[in-house]
Order: C-alpha cells, then structure tokens, then sequence
C-alpha cells in the first residue's frame, strides 16, 4: 500500500505538470486571440490592393507589403531551394567524409548564428558596395538563413528511405546519381516539398535581417536594386507609430503572416508526421 | 569435385576475400556457378554467405569501409579488373533483397520499367513488352494487369517480392542473385516464389542464400555449404544432402550445429 | 563509386558543400572587417567599458551584454522547468493521442514570427505588467534590490517573458524526443518496485537526462541571445545599465536593431559590428559548448 502522503504528492506534482503545459500553451492562445480580434477588422480589399494612404485619410493598404515579401522571398527561394536540397542529398547520401563533417559543422553554426547577423553580413557584402538598400541584399540574407533549413530537413527525410532502396537501384545496373536523382528524391519529394515549405514560412516571417538589407518603402519598388518594403518589417514600423490606423493594418498583416505559418506548419506536420509513423 | 560440373559455369570465382573494414568476412572462396541452374548458398548466420553474394555484382563495395581481393569472372571476363565499370555488371548480374523493397513513389508499371528507362535506349513499345514478359515470368501479371499505375508499395509481402523479382528480370540479367529472397514472407508466398525460381532457370542462372535447407534442397541444382566466411563443400545439391564429403557439412545437416 | 558520371555527381556535390562552407567563412571574416575600425580604435576597452555615446565616440558594451546575460538566463528560468512539465506531460502522463495535440500547441509557438511575439508584447503583456505585474512586485517585494523601480511596463523582466515563451517550444520538442527515447523497461522497473508515477518519472525520466536537460537549457541560451525582434520591441531600449529587473535596457541584439541603419559614422557603423562580433563569439561558443554536451547524451 501507497502511503496517503505519497499518493496526495503523487496527484498534486501530477497537476503541477499538466498546469505546465496550460502556461506553456497559454500565450498561444492569447497571440492566436489578439491577433485575429485586433487584424480581422483591417484586413478589408483595399488593404490588399492599395499602399499607404496620408495618415487621417482612409482606405490604405499594404500591397506595396505583401508583393515585396513575395519578391525578396521568391528571390532568396530561387536560389536556396536546389541549393539546398544539393546540400540535403549531399549530407545524406555521402555520409562522414571529411566534407560531410565540415558541412555538417557549417549547417550547425549557420542555424545558431542570430539572424541578425547574417542581415549585418549582407550589409557589409551588397549594401555597403551598392550604396543603397536593396530587395537584393534582403533576397541575400533570407537566402542564407533558407538553406542550412532546407538541407536538415532533407538530409533527414532522405535518410529515412531504407539502404536497401538504394541498392536495390544499383543492383539495376544503375549509376547511383541516378538512383538518387531519379529514385530516391522523386520517392521523399512529398516530405521534402513540406520541409520546403516550413523553410518559406520561416523566412517569411524574418525581421531582423530585412532591417538593413531590404530596409522599406512607402510605395512599389521600380526595381531590385531599390529598397523595398516587406510585410515584417511594415509590422515593424507600423507597431512603434503612433497612429491608431497604422497600428491596426500592422496587426493585419501579422493576422496574415500567422495564418500563412500555421497553415503551412499545420499541415507539413501532420503529412510528415503521418509518414514517419506510418514508417514503423 | 569439378567432375560434377557438366554445364559449363557462367560465372567463375577465384580466390575471393572480402572485408568489413578489416574485418575478414568471406576466406579465399573458389567455386563454379553453372549456367541456367540455381546454385543455393546454404550456412549458419554470419558464414558470410550474404556478404558473398554481394561480391558477384559487386555491391559489396558500396558499403563503407568494404574491400575484395580476387577474381570474378563472368563469362570469362573478370569482373574486377580496373576499369570495369560496375554499373555494367550489375546490368548483368541482377540482385533481389530479403525484404521486398520497391521503389516508393511509383507505380507497379513504373516499378518494373525504371530499370529500362532509367538506363535509357529503350522505346516505349520495348519498355512495354519487356514490363509484360517480366511481370508474366514473375508470374505476378494476372493479378497486376489491371492496376499497373496503382503504387507499388500497395502490394502484399508476396506479391512485393514478386515485384521486385520482375523489376529485376526486365533488365534480362545473365545471372540474377537472391538474398534469402523468402525469409520474411509467409509459407504460401514462400511456395509460389520457390516454383517461380525453378522456372527462371530456363532464361537465366540463380544464385540463392538460404538459411532454410528444406528450400535449398528443394529449388537448388547445386548447392555449396559455408561456414565461418568459407566454402566448406560444394556439389549437386543430392549429394550435399544425403552423402556430403565434410564432417561439418553432415552437422549441419542434421542439425547438430547453426 | 568507379562509374565516371558518379565521380562527377559526386564532386560536384562536394564542390556546392564548399561553396556553403565558403559563405560561412566569409561572413565572418567580413564582420571581422566591419569591426576592425572599431577595434582599432577602442581597443579591449571596448568589452570592460560601459559608456555608449555616439556623439563623443564613445563605445562600450558591457552594459548590454550584461543586459543580454540578464534576460537570456531569466528567461530560460522561466522555460526550464514550463518545458520540463511540457514534456513529461506529453510523453508520459497524457494519453497518446492527447500529448500529440498538445506537443502541436507547444511546437507552434515555434511558427509565430518574432515581429508578432513583438506586436503582441507590446499591445497585450507591456500594459499587463505596467498595471498589473509590476505594480504588485514592486509592493510586496519592492524592499529587494531587482524590483525596485516604479514600472515602465517595457524592461528586462517583459523582455524575459516573452524570450521564455520562444524558446519553450525548442527546448520542450528536444526534451520530449530525449524522453521518448527511454526504454519501457527503465520506466516499469521502477513502477515495480512500487514508486507512483510522478516518483518513476523522476527516477526513471528525469534523473536519467539530466545532461539532456542541460543540453535544452544551452540550446535555449542560445536562441535567447541571438533573438532580436520580440526583444527590441519589449525591451524599452535605454543605454544605461540595468538598475532593477523592471528597467528598460538594450541588449546586443537589440542595439544593432535600433541604431545601425540611424548610424551616419563610420566608428559607429563598426563599434555596432564589433557588437555584432561579440554576439557571433558567443553564440559560436554556446552552439560548440551544446554538441559536446548533445553527443555524449546520446552514447
């Protein structure tokens, strides 16, 4: 027999950690509530087709917004998608080279670097040489941040295809670019498009870096060698004005940005989830 | 001994030595593998049997830390010499593995065809004919034709195997090479692919690891006997059963060891 | 591998893994040359130093990396044990299915973009420390040094909280993958020798990660250093040391967030890249510090 004192220690510790888990999730809660009480009201049509208007008068937008994070993220994706899938394939496939180990190292430090600092590195790389902000330099330092993202999650879903897939390809007379390339990567593309996918997410979210790479703009950019302006950094700008319409179309574009990562992590989730446990 | 060998042998093994980074796991094996006959790899557990095997299309060496020494000939040709490319013999030495391992991803066509389309060459109608023969050799064609773009994945343990028997024949390999092929599959499916072996030797050789002697005796024309990374005795497989030469071999057995 | 084409997949994959690793050596030797100015001219100084004053060139940045040291171990005090009771709860004391759905709640705190955490921070939990939090610690326990300063609502302790709340989801998933991996066995040889549940799972779960536990803690060290956004936006941005846990401060981070595009001179440009060196140093040394710690917790 348990003593009463156990088992009354037993039942108050047990409520402790289930109170652990309501405090954990309870600022999700409030941000999902705020967020969606405080954005719904600003997200009308022209929030999504026009720009800015005078402070005082009504029916701005943040079009500008939305097209330049389209813009800068498109640009960074160009580039770091295949890069980083090389990479994925590169860490999988070819294993514990001297390569392999640097990269791995690299991978590591690059995702523990403060973002910041990789828009502070672009900084020092485009803007400084350019001599002006630039959807450039921003697309550069999203792109950097995009890749080490991309090749972790492909790296481990490639390496949940068991060995002998692949040697059952080579056993075809196949070459094993070909194996890889045309076997393995088509067999995970649905795992690896959703790791693709919470790459974008991500970096569509970034701040930080765009301050002093893509910096802003009240309206369209003419070109990519201008500043443009992003949904992060108008929410941004717009949370520390002081005016109360600027404040609300701030909270619906994080309205927006929210919704675009909960979908997007929401359902990567649950179709790699479901095939990591269906795996065993 | 090589007086038994009447067919002549499609593939030659001299003096094969195969490593595990440093560790010795096949000893200085030499034998015959006859042509459109099956030859059953029989041995306890970590004889090196399977290791063995994968040193005939030369997929041992894929494995990290995996060296060879000696001389495979196939053909006449040795396989081992510098500058052969081993994607080449592996178009003509097959493998199928102890678990059926389709491709994911692609369909029952697609599974059977990629070996062709892959390797590129081939017309469609030639893909098409050759995916038909290969299923039918297989015998998995009656019960596929009607769902060939149906993933490959969504098929019983059996009929996987199968599949994966299929997809090696498409290529038309001289020689196709099974890992204990039935070791994870019930004893019906087990039974239909034992029958199917014995009709694969009339358009190629078979070279099967078993740990399952009854299977050995049963499918195998000659039959060689391994034991701690060696060639104990090989012969026709009667003569291995009922009146083998070696002590260990007779242990075997009768089950006195493995 | 003796196939021609293979040899050259193979080499150019490794030629992309280099170009990767170049990047990275580039960044660094570039921030290094940022700084170099900086370094030139303030020297050592420039750690042990405490005065950051643009107009009389001025530069030092022990007042906010003392700043950053503060919130980034306040807020894993806050998130150790949260992430701790996440994930005990999640593997062992909800049902499966239960623990999934809530394991989800907790990782999407991770999706939430940091300029969001910000928004939130300043319009939800900033007015609810100025009329609430603040005013009740500096009443009751005001007689102690860190509460003794009448509430701006922004500050150090804000910045904490919502650091706490953006590295629970990283450090709880790490924990919840460490405890998932505990063999049954451990856990019922300890339920048969008669311990309750919460006892097993101290003896079987908790006491047999503890380096685990600490490799979450470094790990959330260093998401806590590094993170910008949410923390410039709560943390009332006044370059001064910290008098009290309420006082609005200026960590690393935040300071480059805050001046570096204002900044017209030169020596400013690069004392806030010499900051943005420290902060790499740092985090480098964390990120090194957690895979010794991450690779002999899993042999």
């Amino acid at each position: 027999m348990k003593s009463n004192f156990r088992k009354t220690k037993d039942l108050s510790l047990k409520v402790l950690y289930i109170m652990g888990v309501l405090i954990a999730i309870a600022p999700l809660v409030s941000v999902l509530w705020t967020v969606v009480r405080e954005g719904y009201g600003a997200l009308t049509p022209t929030f999504f087709t026009n720009t800015p208007a005078p402070v005082g008068e009504v029916g701005g937008g943040i079009a500008h917004a939305i097209i330049g994070s389209f813009v800068v993220v498109g640009l960074a994706s160009i580039v770091a998608i295949p890069w980083g899938i090389i990479l994925g394939i590169a860490r999988s496939e070819f294993p514990k080279t001297i390569t392999d180990n640097i990269l791995g190292f690299a991978i590591d430090l690059f995702m523990s670097i403060p973002t910041l600092l990789i828009g502070l590195f672009a900084y020092g790389l485009i803007v400084m040489r350019m001599r002006t902000f630039s959807a450039w330099s921003g697309a550069f330092a999203l792109m950097l941040i995009m890749v080490p993202l991309i090749t972790k999650t492909t790296e481990e879903m490639l390496k949940q295809v068991p060995l002998t897939v692949r040697e059952a390809g080579l056993a075809l007379g196949l070459p094993r670019w070909k194996v890889i390339l045309r076997i393995i990567l088509p067999g995970s593309i649905g795992a690896v498009s959703s790791g693709v996918l919470l790459a974008l997410a991500r970096i569509s979210g970034e701040t930080a870096p765009l301050l002093f790479t893509a910096f802003g703009m009240r309206t369209f950019s003419q070109s990519l060698s201008e500043p443009i302006a992003t949904l992060p950094v108008q929410i941004y700008t717009y949370s520390i004005s002081p005016y109360d319409e600027w404040r609300s179309q701030s909270w619906g574009a994080a309205l927006v940005l929210v919704m675009l990562a909960l979908v997007v992590n929401g359902v990567t989730r649950a179709l790699i989830g479901s095939r990591t446990r269906g795996k065993k | 001994m090589s007086a038994e060998f009447t067919p002549s042998p499609i593939l030659q093994v001299e003096n094969v030595n195969a490593y595990f980074s440093g560790f010795h796991a096949v000893k200085n094996i030499s034998l015959a593998v006859p042509e459109h006959q099956v030859t059953a790899l029989i041995g306890p557990s970590g004889c090196g049997k399977s290791t063995f095997i994968r040193s005939l299309n030369r997929l041992h060496e894929e494995t990290e830390g995996a060296t060879l020494t000696g001389e495979v000939r196939l053909a006449g040709k040795n396989i081992y010499t510098p500058g052969v490319d081993p994607v080449e013999i592996r178009r003509q030495i097959g493998m199928v593995f102890q678990k059926a391992n389709p491709f994911p991803g692609m369909s029952i066509y697609e599974n059977v065809a990629v070996g062709l389309t892959l390797q590129g060459g081939f017309s469609k109608v030639e893909i098409e004919n050759r995916v038909e023969k290969a299923l039918r050799s297989s015998a998995l064609w009656d019960e596929v034709k009607d769902k060939l773009k149906k993933p490959g994945t969504s098929l019983s343990g059996g009929q996987s195997q199968r599949l994966c028997i299929a997809r090696a024949l498409a290529v038309e390999p001289k020689v196709i090479l099974m890992d204990e092929p039935t070791s994870a599959l019930d004893p019906i499916s087990t039974a239909r692919i034992e029958e199917l072996i014995f009709e694969l030797k009339k358009q190629t050789t078979v070279v099967i690891v078993t740990h399952n002697m009854q299977q050995a005796a049963r499918v195998s024309d000659f039959t060689a006997f391994f034991l701690m990374g060696e060639l104990i005795e090989m012969g026709i497989t009667k003569t291995i059963f009922t009146n083998p030469k070696e002590r260990q071999t007779e242990h075997y057995i009768t089950g006195r060891f493995g | 591998m003796k196939h021609r084409q293979d040899i050259l997949f193979k080499n150019s994959l490794g030629l992309l893994s280099w170009a990767f690793i170049a990047v990275l050596v580039a960044m660094i030797l570039s921030l290094l040359h940022m700084s170099g100015l900086a370094w030139e001219k303030i020297g050592f100084s420039f750690f042990t130093t405490s005065h950051w004053n643009p107009v009389k060139h001025q530069y030092g940045v022990a007042a906010f990396a003392w700043a950053t040291l503060v919130t980034s171990l306040l807020a894993l005090l806050i998130s150790t044990p949260l992430s701790l009771a996440v994930a005990v709860s999640v593997t062992e004391l909800m049902k499966k299915r239960a623990g999934r759905v809530f394991g989800f709640f907790v990782d999407m705190l991770a999706a939430i973009p940091s300029v969001v955490y910000g928004l939130w921070g300043i319009f939800v939990l900033v007015p609810l420390m100025r009329t609430q939090v603040q005013p009740w610690l500096f009443e009751n326990l005001g007689w102690i040094g860190i509460f003794s300063e009448v509430p701006y609502g922004v500050g150090i302790l804000t910045a904490s909280i919502v650091l706490a709340i953006m590295i629970l989801p990283t450090m709880s998933s790490l924990l919840r993958e460490v405890f998932q991996t505990i063999p049954l066995t451990q856990k019922e040889a300890a339920l048969g020798l008669g311990a309750t549940k919460t006892e097993m799972i101290y003896l079987s779960v908790v006491k047999s990660s503890k380096s685990s536990i600490v490799a979450a803690m470094v790990l959330g060290l260093a998401r806590a250093l590094g993170e910008t956004m949410a923390v410039t936006m709560v943390i009332g941005n006044r370059n001064d040391w910290m008098k009290s846990i309420f006082s609005p401060a200026q960590t690393m981070a935040s300071l480059i967030a805050n001046e570096y595009v204002e900044a017209t001179h030169d020596l400013h440009l690069s004392a806030l890249a010499l900051v943005g060196v420290t902060l790499l140093m740092i985090s480098s040394v964390i990120q090194l510090v957690f895979r010794a710690i991450y690779a002999r917790g899993r042999k």
